[in-house]
């Protein structure tokens, strides 16, 4: 039962840990330019993929290292071309457009590489299981989780300590007034998309290795990124983080108890969160209105 | 008369009589009765959507989850409870409504995208709960096992099973009953309110509007004429089935009443049809035409933002 309970927990923390990483993308672009970004599910499948395709050239490792800014650069051309005509207009219609372009990065997907799932070779001595008690813990399931708190660690800092992250946070607070010092919002928004959509990238590669390739597999990511978000406080980037992980933790102890409703759980603990404290677990006042 | 009044008139009676004659216009030009009443429900639920989105300017982006508990409701009550049509519609009418004005009070003082955000999030969960409690819903592969009933008006019946005109005039009927209903609503003093919080809500705050009880209240009216659509599209396929409750089905709806144009009342039914029939086309001539149902989406928001209405009124102004 011991097991079974620490199998699940560290189950839900390394599906959380994707969660977070998911759904601090998506925070981000929410956060400054209020485009609730439908296609994110979308770009962590193309950066999969990327990885997928370049695994036989550069291995694993040089896959990890060229995907991400890979998917990045990809986000760049859409943000240029498709999102910043509409800034400023009402949220419904990035969100549609996004709505549509999710449609056909899945499509476009299947189109290119096929329907069938796609396996990505990761190193042999990172699909080991450290020891025979705890064998779900493989090298590369911690390797995963390493890499997001790494991750998550420099996106601290660079939103921290840098010159672009300051400006990033200021322009979540007040875009009017980051424009009027002289900043220039469209290459803000720009860098700040680009940063998210090299989040999903990251997910993806990682994703890739632990779970396979499939077309469909963004959508089913892009919900519970949604809900952590939700949880852990529109606007606050820190609740995003303890959101994903306690509905990973949440999802995983459900299978032990009760399966069916595993995936259902995490609905419940938005809708009690919500009732208790609307703003969410670390929402500021005020921002969800 | 003004002109104004009489052009208005004039294109009333016009979308009427094209309503009206659907069944004989339907089949010359390639279609079949059954495609039209399709187009006059999921019309009737972009247009009820829109009574929130166009009207209020509140965007739900989870108002498939009325449409499918409207239809869940109107098929287990055919499957379990009584053989009879009006039943089923009053059935999933409520099941919409109720679940949808409860949920409205967790969520009405949201706004804009956090709003939409929040409603996504709330709709998947009546989706898993259809998918999940496979022993009463039948799980992924939908609800089967009940069909429409002939309507029984003591006197004589009509048989709305096997005869699709039949069948589309009883849609034809209800549709009228719900639209003008709205309609009616959107020009009392209540409707007028609706549109100043949509304007400025702001100022109508100061004017001593309660602007969350009236979202609220066109929320919940938008969600039970969802549950309408919903109950008739159970009674059009003698199905129900979980993915009428997805969010990818509440952005079919926006995108109509996106495409028709928001800002009028019969825009979403014109955004309806075009949807319909292309999807229909789509599907039948290519496997990808997921691809090309969202390039519709993004081509609409990049060059027909104000819908195909909006454009015509556009150029001809």
């Amino acid at each position: 039962m011991t097991q079974l309970l620490l199998f699940n927990v560290t189950n839900g923390l390394i599906i959380g840990a994707f969660y977070v990483l998911m759904a601090l993308g998506l925070s981000l672009i929410l956060n400054l330019s209020s485009v609730i970004n439908f296609a994110h599910g979308g770009f962590l499948v193309i950066g999969g993929y990327i990885a997928y395709t370049i695994t036989p050239y550069l291995g694993f490792w040089g896959a990890l290292l060229v995907a991400p800014p890979l998917t990045a650069i990809v986000g760049l051309v859409v943000e240029r071309v498709l999102i910043r005509p509409l800034y400023g207009r009402d949220p419904l219609y990035s969100l549609l457009l996004t709505f549509g372009l999710a449609f056909m990065i899945e499509d476009g997907t299947r189109f290119i590489w096929g329907a069938q799932g796609k396996p990505v070779t990761i190193p042999p001595y990172l699909s080991e299981s450290l020891s025979n008690d705890l064998f779900f813990i493989t090298g590369y399931r911690l390797f995963m989780v390493a890499m997001v708190i790494v991750t998550v660690a420099l996106l601290f800092v660079l939103l921290r300590y840098t010159r672009l992250g300051i400006r990033i946070r200021a322009g979540t607070l007040d875009l009017e007034t980051v424009a009027a010092l002289g900043i220039n919002v469209q290459r803000l928004r720009s860098l700040n998309f680009a940063v998210g959509i090299f989040l999903a990238g990251l997910s993806g590669v990682l994703a890739a290795g632990q779970l396979g390739l499939e077309p469909t597999m963004g959508t089913g990511l892009l919900m519970p990124s949604f809900i952590a978000i939700i949880v852990g406080g529109i606007g606050s980037l820190p609740g995003t983080l303890a959101g994903g992980l306690l509905i990973g933790v949440a999802s995983g102890l459900t299978a032990v108890f009760f399966p069916a409703a595993s995936e259902a759980v995490i609905y419940v603990l938005m809708a009690v969160v919500l009732l208790i404290r609307p703003r969410g677990l670390f929402g500021e006042e005020g921002m969800m209105s | 008369m003004s002109s104004a009044q009489t052009r208005n008139l004039i294109v009333l009676a016009g979308i009427w009589a094209v309503l009206l004659l659907a069944p004989y216009w339907m089949a010359p030009l390639g279609g079949y009765t059954a495609l039209a009443t399709r187009v006059l429900v999921l019309g009737l639920a972009a247009m009820s959507l829109n009574f929130l989105l166009g009207f209020t300017g509140v965007l739900s982006f989870g108002h498939a989850a009325w449409f499918g508990l409207g239809a869940y409701g109107a098929g287990l009550t055919l499957k379990f409870l009584a053989l009879s049509t009006p039943l089923a519609l009053v059935a999933g009418i409520l099941l919409g409504g109720i679940c949808g004005g409860l949920l409205g009070l967790l969520i009405v003082r949201r706004r804009g995208v956090y709003f939409a955000m929040v409603t996504i999030a709330f709709g998947q969960v009546f989706y898993y709960i259809a998918f999940q409690w496979s022993s009463l819903t039948g799980g992924d592969d939908g609800l089967r096992g009940f069909s429409r009933q002939p309507l029984d008006f003591g006197l004589f019946k009509i048989d709305i099973l096997s005869e699709p005109n039949n069948f589309y005039y009883f849609v034809l009927f209800c549709f009228a009953l719900a639209v003008g209903i709205m309609g009616f609503v959107l020009r009392s003093p209540f409707g007028r309110t609706m549109i100043a919080i949509r304007e400025n809500e702001r100022r109508s705050r100061f004017l001593g509007i309660p602007v969350e009880r009236h979202i609220w209240i066109a929320f919940t009216m938008s969600c039970f004429f969802m549950g309408f659509a919903g109950a008739l599209y159970a009674l059009v396929n003698n199905f129900a089935d979980p993915r009428g409750l997805h969010y990818s089905q509440s952005g079919d709806f926006v995108m109509m009443a996106v495409m028709g144009g928001m800002r009028s009342f019969w825009g979403p039914l014109l955004g309806a049809a075009v949807f319909v029939v292309l999807q229909d086309y789509l599907s039948s001539i290519t496997v990808n035409w997921m691809s090309f149902v969202g390039l519709l989406f993004v081509l609409v928001v990049l060059f027909f933002p104000r819908g195909l209405l909006g454009f015509l009124q556009r150029s001809r102004a």
